[in-house]
Formats: structure tokens, sequence, C-alpha cells
């Protein structure tokens, strides 16, 4: 016998479900009486520093079809590069947004600001990029992606450049498609899984 | 400030994302496996709430949806509890959401059509903010069960929904709570996602009658644990390694 470790195991994760919305955004379901707003409409207030953007996409399941259901969080740094709470970040940015997939056509709309270069903890730094978190009915633990920037320099990305098979990088760099906008769909199954992330 | 690497997930405490008998998460389930490394900065750092959000009456779910002009009808219950992480340590000033059906299984949700009626009182969501020991309560209703299209007959043990933030993104959990006794448990097809036995137990909340208040309500005690960070003496000493 041994002295017992003294940590705790994580609690279980279980699927949202299909009423997430009503924990999370309720006003999505029309339910308005409880809070003023819901949490994290916006990641971004006017006035923040840095390049607006806006980026559109669907979350896709295994057969193909655009999920109506999926609700999305974001979390990012400010155009500096420096997170919410560090000294010196830009008080405009609060980083964070909930946005759902529409509950008719699957599309979700995340509007912010483009976030900076943000450092390793033993150096080199992590391209531009928005982590993001997807839950719904039937995702039994919320699933991590990130969203990074075709028109940033991704090359020297340590996330990135651990991912074997080349072709699957792509599965997290968001495309551009105009003036500000991009487009990035999440892909939960089959061709162009997207790569998602146990950090 | 740097409060360390979090602890890699133990991919082992949670479901699997694919599972036969949950029939929506086939096809919603990844086939590859996730990209692993250490945590970086991304995930260390986190929306943090003040208590400022918090109106008088969101941890009330008895009488949110009025903001106190009529009760919600059901078995009033407490649920209350302590947020930790896996150091055993308390998770102080973190944002609880819970969501959960009225008293008949019902959801006020246009995509939920099961013919147990609405409550007029009753919304469904409500939030607290853990104190500086890790605490929180919530005063609700005990949810009903309710049936979903799976199996032909599949139902839903009584349960509440909880999203739990942490102080850093990566510790973001969404699980749901369980009550003592309840024979549906054993029964339920996405409780049965959670393949170890121990830990599906550590989502069943137990009577606690001592937190219970006389002719007025009974109490569940319901824990929860998130990731912690690794403690190692010597993070920022590279040299000699
Ligand atoms: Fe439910």
């Amino acid at each position: 016998m041994t002295q017992e470790l003294t940590t705790l195991m994580e609690t279980p994760s279980q699927t949202g479900g299909p009423y997430v919305h009503i924990g999370c955004i309720p006003s999505f379901t029309g339910i308005t009486s409880i809070y003023p707003v819901d949490l994290g409409v916006s990641p971004i207030e006017d006035g923040a520093a840095g390049e607006i953007v806006t980026i559109t996409g669907e979350v896709i399941d295994g057969t193909g079809w655009a999920l109506r259901d999926a609700m999305l969080e974001s979390w990012q740094a400010d155009a500096a590069g420096l997170y919410p709470g560090q000294p010196g970040a830009d008080p405009k940015v609060n980083g964070f947004c909930r946005f759902a997939a529409d509950k008719e056509t699957g599309k979700f709309t995340l509007r912010t600001v483009k976030p900076g270069r943000t450092p390793m903890r033993y150096g080199g730094t992590q391209a531009p990029h928005i982590s993001v978190w997807i839950v719904a009915r039937g995702i039994n633990i919320g699933l991590s992606t990130r969203i990074y920037f075709e028109d940033e320099d991704n090359d020297s990305d340590p996330l990135l450049a651990r991912i074997e098979q080349r072709q699957r990088v792509s599965t997290l760099i968001a495309r551009k498609t105009g003036d500000g906008q991009y487009t990035f769909n999440i892909v939960l199954q089959g061709d162009g899984e997207t790569v998602f992330l146990d950090l | 400030m740097d409060h360390g690497p979090l602890i890699p997930r133990n991919r082992a405490a949670h479901p699997p994302a694919y599972d036969v008998d949950y029939k929506t998460a086939v096809p919603r389930s990844p086939r590859w496996p996730l990209l692993s490394m250490e945590s970086t900065i991304s995930e260390e750092t986190g929306p943090t709430f003040g208590h400022g959000i918090l109106g008088k009456h969101d941890n009330n779910l008895i009488v949110n949806y009025t903001q106190g002009e009529g009760l919600a009808v059901g078995e009033r219950i407490r649920v209350h509890g302590r947020v930790l992480d896996e150091n055993a340590r308390p998770v102080p000033n973190t944002l609880v959401e819970i969501w959960q059906a009225n008293a008949g299984g019902r959801y006020r949700h246009v995509k939920d059509n099961y013919f147990a009626p609405l409550d007029p009182n009753f919304g469904g969501c409500g939030r607290t903010i853990t104190d500086d020991n890790g605490f929180y309560e919530f005063l609700t209703i005990r949810p009903g069960a309710y049936p979903w299209p799976n199996r032909a007959n599949d139902w839903r043990p009584m349960h509440i929904h909880f999203s739990i933030f942490g102080h850093a993104f990566g510790q973001r959990l969404i699980s749901q709570m369980y009550f003592q006794g309840d024979p549906l448990i054993d029964l339920c097809p996405i409780a049965a996602t959670i393949k170890s036995r121990s830990q599906l137990d550590r989502l069943v909340a137990p009577l606690d009658m001592q937190g219970s208040r006389p002719m007025d309500y009974l109490a569940y005690k319901f824990d929860i644990v998130l990731r912690g960070n690794r403690q190692t003496m010597f993070e920022n000493k590279l040299e000699g390694m």
C-alpha cells in the first residue's frame, strides 16, 4: 500500500442537450424576463482597437447537415495579443462571445476584432487565433478548436506545426471572402473533419 | 499571473464522443484523434464575471421568471455545493449557470412539444457566482422526467443542466445533475455515455436533510470538480533541464 494521492477527478461532462440555449442565451429562446441581457452578446465594445472582422460559418455533421442547434463560445486576445485582465489589455475587448447556429439556416456569425500574436510560456509566439468551444445535443463533451486567419503568418505557430497531416491544417484557417469578411466551417466528422483540440 | 499549465484532461473521466446508443452522437462525434499539447495562454485565461451581473432573483428559479410576482409549481428544492479543482482547491468567484424542465418535464422552448403544460411562472434558467470558498446555491423546483426521441421509449431521468466556467477557458464544462434514487438514471442512454460507474455516481446528488429547511424545501448537494493547474515547483526554471 501507499499513501493516497489527494487529487480529485474532474466531474464528467454531459451533453448540453437540445435546450442549451435556455441556460446560456435565454433570449434566443424568447426568455427575456430573467436577465436584462444575455451573457457574451459581443466580445468587443465600440472603439476596440484593431481590425473588425466578421466570421461566418456552419457546424456540419458527418452526413453534411448543418446543425441548427449548436451553441458556440469564443475566447480571444485583443489586437495587441493581450488577454482581458492582463496589464495594458484593451478595455473595449472582453474577449468572450456566445453565438448560436441560426434555427432556420444553421449559419453562425461572430463579429469581433482580429487578435494579435500571443506569447508561448517558453518562448515563441502563437499566430493570431480565436479559441472556440462547441456544444450541442449529441456532443458529449464540448469540442475545442481554433480559428486562424489565412492572411496572417501561420508558419511558425506551434499548434499548427503539430498537425502531422498537413492537408488538415486548413481546417483551422478562416478563408478571407472580402474586406474584413471570413468564412470558417466546423466539420464534426468525415471529409474535411476539423482538427479538434485537447489542450 | 501565470498559474502554470492546466493538468491534461483525463479523457477517461468523460464520455467518449461516439456512442451508438445515443443516436444523435453518432453523426456528431469526431472520428480522428484530438490534437494534444500543453495548454497555452489561450486556454489558461478565461472570461471572468463579477457579482455585478447578478440580479436579485437570478439563483431562485421559483421566482426569477416573474421577478417575484408568482411562484413556480413543483417540489421546492435547494441545490447547493462547491466548485473545486483537481487539486481540491475551491474555485471562487466563478459563474455557475443552470437550466431545466419544469415540474411536468417540459422546457420553455419552441422545439419542446411534449404535452405536459408550460408553467406560466417558470422560465427554467438561473445563474450564480461561487463565493470566496467556492460555494454556490440555487432555489428551484424539482424538474420532471420527460420522454425524448432516441429509441421508441426513452425517458430522461430528472436532471438539472449545469454550465461552469472556472478561471480558464480550458476548464469550461457542461454537465448534468441527477437525483438520488431515480430509477430512470440506469435506463438513460445519455447517462450511460459515461462508461465509469463511479464517474456517473458523481453526477447523482444525494438528498441533504441538513441543508434543507423545515416546512420549506428539501436540499440536494452537488459538488463539481474542474480541471486544475499542474503544481510543479520549478516551473519557471529551465536552467539545467
Ligand atoms: Fe434536459
